[in-house]
């Protein structure tokens, strides 16, 4: 299996940099995702949509790898990396956040960039002893791109703060900084609307939109339509686990199936 | 100030330094990597053997005795400890906290019963005696003894503090916390949980080996005694009474439990009947839970906490 080199944004549309094929994954039975499939191709913002339990977050953490599929495959660049381990995957050049964030409570905000980088030779134990200057070069070049990813998400003035004092708006920033230290490709954001305040929401969004500009590839979960209908070029949706449309913000909105998977059949 | 005073306070700190290497042992795997080893007593003791049977004399009726230098004693004991526990951490580390230290219990359980048992290399019930100490030569003026001991467990202290230090502000170290603190969120950045969680219980067996290498070689007797739950129990109060997760509070915790200790133990001989002693040194282990209850309810994060951010950086230096 190829290893993938360092993530270029440059791939061609044609090229999508997550294929997921026929994934269907089952808990004791219960089918979870049931026949799933989604491109997304290089440099494409696409939204995922769905009712609560549609499968939306299960679908994330498989292409995530947090799970395992029951079947089908998942192909990142090329790569078949459906039974990988989740902590690949970034090597891969996908990365994600979390529905409810996940910072490292006691850690600083500041730190938790720094965890974000990639191919740090101070993260093996010897290395630490036996190259000290190169493990320093590195941390110290690590610590300047942090700081800048810092102040393009705005939390530089709390680089020193221990995560755990942020609000959840901060957090999903936070979220998105320490993903981006690793420059991945694609990012996968799992409602970072969800909870946020709506000054907040607006400094995510064009974040988003500007990382989207620079040639990543987006793949957003988000109940809140508005948000999709802006960011996105083209949005999915599903029910129970399966696909139920997809096309432009507008087609999808309008469409009778997503109407009565939303709203129960009261439409 | 008497001479005997000095003598026994270099006596004193000495032991206390030997537990701060166990302490800084631990510290390495619970403070900074969440690993909950409960099994502390078995790489002591494995250390504390190992060594043993490297350095003494030959000794007919035991096998072993091999009379290698101490140096070599305290580095295989070391190496063994850290073996021991990398094949330990290999079958338990995925284990979640509460499983892990019933399984390390588990362990614990098992090398102090083996080296009660294995009489032909333990000793078994009457342990090894006649190993080899630091010093010797000077055993005959106990304060330049005394003093040459600390002096020499000071430096070793001085030295895996630094170590330490610096793999705790390393990357390596970073990533640690991070497993500590999410290990989804860290394996979401591509950090490999298990094969760091294996180094940091590897490396705080071997530092908790070489501890009880150290001891054993500084009492110059060992036995199985000596390495029950209750040791495991110590070194536990010790690092919370200190501050987990900060290597600092790991020694100070080591000096002041092993100050109650030794305190409660002279309180007992000098104000119990003779008796009633062996009952009354259970206070003994009453007086560090209070202790520790008191701690946990007054500064929750030890008397040295962790520090907030241990990057080697200038506050607001911008690069």
């Amino acid at each position: 299996m190829p290893r993938p080199d360092q993530p270029s944004l440059e791939a061609s549309p044609a090229d999508p940099v997550i294929d997921a094929r026929d994934l269907v994954k089952r808990f004791q039975g219960v089918s979870a995702v049931d026949g799933m499939s989604l491109r997304l191709g290089a440099g494409e913002m696409v939204g995922l949509i769905g009712p609560n339990g549609a499968g939306k977050t299960t679908l994330f953490n498989l292409v995530a790898g947090s799970l395992r599929p029951t079947s089908g495959e998942i192909w990142i660049s090329g790569c078949e990396v459906s039974q990988e381990s989740p902590e690949r995957r970034i090597g891969h050049g996908v990365g994600r956040t979390f529905q409810i964030p996940r910072p490292f409570p006691e850690m600083t905000v500041l730190e938790n960039v720094l965890t974000g980088a990639q191919g740090q030779h101070g993260e093996g134990l010897l290395a630490n002893f036996i190259r000290p200057g190169r493990v320093r070069r590195e941390q110290a070049a690590a610590i300047g791109k942090a700081r800048a990813l810092l102040d393009f998400v705005t939390l530089s003035a709390l680089e020193h703060q221990p995560a755990r004092i942020l609000s959840g708006g901060q957090r999903k920033l936070l979220e998105l900084a320490r993903i981006l230290m690793a420059e991945p490709k694609a990012i996968l954001l799992d409602e970072p609307a969800a909870g946020v305040n709506p000054a907040l929401l607006e400094t995510i969004m064009e974040r988003v939109v500007e990382l989207n500009r620079q040639g990543r590839s987006i793949l957003l979960i988000e109940h809140n339509m508005d948000m999709v209908s802006r960011l996105c070029t083209r949005v999915v949706a599903m029910a129970l686990g399966k696909p139920l449309a997809e096309g432009s913000p507008a087609q999808v909105a309008g469409n009778p199936a997503v109407i009565e998977a939303y709203l129960g059949g009261a439409a | 100030m008497s001479l005997d005073l000095v003598a026994y306070g270099a006596f004193f700190l000495t032991m206390a330094l030997t537990y701060a290497v166990m302490c800084l042992g631990l510290n390495i795997q619970w403070g900074q990597t969440g690993l909950f080893n409960v099994g502390i007593a078995a790489f002591v003791a494995i250390g504390a053997y190992v060594s043993a049977i490297l350095t003494t004399p030959d000794t007919p009726d035991r096998l072993g005795g091999f009379d290698l230098p101490i140096a070599v004693g305290w580095l295989g004991g070391a190496c063994a400890a850290g073996v021991a526990a990398w094949f330990v951490g290999a079958l338990t580390i995925r284990l979640r906290s509460d499983y892990l230290a019933i399984a390390t219990f588990g362990v614990a359980v098992t090398v102090q019963l083996c080296v009660l048992n294995l009489q032909p290399l333990t000793g078994g019930p009457f342990g090894i005696g006649f190993i080899p100490r630091p010093f010797n030569s000077l055993a005959g003026d106990p304060l330049a003894f005394g003093l040459a001991n600390l002096a020499l467990m000071a430096a070793l202290v001085l030295v895996l503090y630094l170590a330490l230090q610096h793999l705790a502000k390393s990357p390596w170290g970073r990533v640690l916390r991070a497993i500590r603190e999410d290990e989804v969120a860290a394996q979401a950045l591509g950090k490999r949980p298990i094969r760091f969680r294996l180094q940091a219980f590897t490396i705080g067996g071997a530092i908790m080996g070489l501890a009880g290498a150290a001891q054993g070689h500084f009492i110059g007797f060992i036995a199985p005694d000596n390495y029950l739950p209750i040791l495991t129990f110590q070194v536990w109060a010790m690092l919370i009474v200190g501050g987990s997760g900060n290597n600092r509070g790991a020694i100070l915790g080591a000096i002041i439990v092993w100050g109650i200790w030794a305190l409660s133990a002279a309180a007992v001989s000098a104000f119990v009947p003779p008796e009633q002693q062996a009952r009354a040194a259970a206070l003994q282990i009453v007086m560090i839970g209070v202790g520790l209850c008191l701690i946990l309810l007054l500064r929750p994060r030890g008397l040295v906490g962790e520090r907030r951010s241990m990057l080697s950086l200038g506050r607001g230096r911008k690069s």
